[in-house]
């Protein structure tokens, strides 16, 4: 099943709430910039960066493959881990 | 538009919330027993709680013309006490029987732990022991994907488990797929900032198809939209979809598998 609206469509709807939500992030990484102290070294501004390299790199499923990246690994040997 | 919402915490929400429900179309919600926001200081205030969620809010409800449905367990958070867990879950069989629960929920992971899933082991025994229907709770944020994993990985493990009478809830896009292609109904939450937006579940559908996806507000006592289903209609709608698989995610779908409860006995009137 797809959307019933054209892609053209699609992206007139979505670009004024597209272009909100990056001046968003925009603005917030503009934030942690200006505040004292330094957030190099942080685990999750590398994530972040992660994450727009994400969009910016393009394909299907960016939404999925985002979730992913923000999630922690699963180990299928868990049960013998917690003996159950 | 009538509507369900299949998991709501009434009990966190208003009078006026309800009115406003009932008036934009609400018919059945769903209560599972959840969080309240604090541990509980011990099994009675659980015994108190479970009263509220057979007793207090279908009649809350029923003075709106919406019909009250409830499911009871220990959550995912508080479950992490096994001992405290113990006496919670003695308190179940009593209150399972009630003429408006509809099964086991909502359980499951928070956190993940061991002493976590030590539970939840007892509460689907119980539940299949009972034959009753289970409604599960899946982790926030980073623990999701593990945490549903994990759940996933457990329920397949029990031959005993009939999977067309399981939902697995709060779903997001790199946990959906992973329940239906099991046979799960899929819960999708809609929340204002976590969990899935009225727009990210229509991509969901889009995506995914309409079979056995459910939406819900889960709306409680935080940021949250009790008003979110007939928002996710109005997404729908707005894109262009009939009006015919917009009710199958937000009548139908509920209705077919809360019928699998013995009592449920919510019957539709005509066309909704």
């Amino acid at each position: 099943m797809t959307t019933p609206m054209s892609a053209s469509d699609t992206l007139a709807r979505e670009f004024l709430g597209i272009r909100s939500r990056l001046l968003d992030v925009a603005a917030a990484l503009d934030r942690v910039d200006r505040a004292a102290g330094a957030v190099g070294d942080d685990p999750r501004a590398a994530k972040l960066r992660e994450a727009l390299e994400l969009l910016v790199a393009g394909g299907a499923e960016r939404a999925e493959r985002l979730q992913l990246l923000f999630s922690l690994p699963y180990q299928d040997q868990w049960r013998r881990q917690y003996g159950v | 538009m009538q509507f369900f919402d299949p998991h709501i915490h009434i009990a966190s929400r208003t009078t006026d919330d309800l009115l406003a429900m009932a008036k934009a179309g609400c018919v059945v919600v769903g209560e599972p027993a959840f969080w309240m926001g604090y541990n509980r200081s011990g099994s009675n205030s659980f015994y108190d709680y479970f009263r509220q969620l057979t007793e207090w809010e279908p009649q809350r409800c029923a003075n709106h013309g919406i019909r009250h449905y409830a499911w009871m367990g220990i959550n995912a958070k508080e479950a992490e006490d096994v001992g405290f867990s113990r006496e919670v879950i003695a308190l179940l069989p009593e209150f399972l029987d009630k003429p408006t629960v509809l099964g086991i929920g909502e359980i499951g992971l928070h956190k993940n732990t061991k002493n976590e899933v030590t539970t939840l082991l007892s509460l689907i025994d119980l539940a299949l022991t009972r034959d009753e229907q289970m409604l599960f709770h899946t982790p926030h944020l980073e623990d999701k994907y593990k945490g549903t994993r994990m759940i996933l990985d457990i329920l397949r493990a029990d031959s005993r488990v009939d999977r067309s009478r399981v939902c697995i809830d709060h779903c997001e896009e790199h946990t959906v797929r992973l329940a239906l292609d099991e046979g799960y109904w899929a819960g999708i939450t809609l929340y204002p900032t976590t969990k899935a937006t009225p727009e990210r579940a229509a991509d969901m559908v889009e995506r995914y198809g309409a079979e056995r996806m459910l939406v819900n507000s889960s709306a409680d006592w935080g940021p949250s939209d009790p008003l979110a289903v007939p928002q996710f209609i109005f997404v729908m709608r707005r894109r262009g979809h009939p009006d015919s698989l917009i009710r199958k995610v937000v009548f139908d779908n509920p209705l077919k598998f809360f019928n699998q409860s013995v009592h449920f006995t919510y019957a539709p009137h005509e066309q909704a």
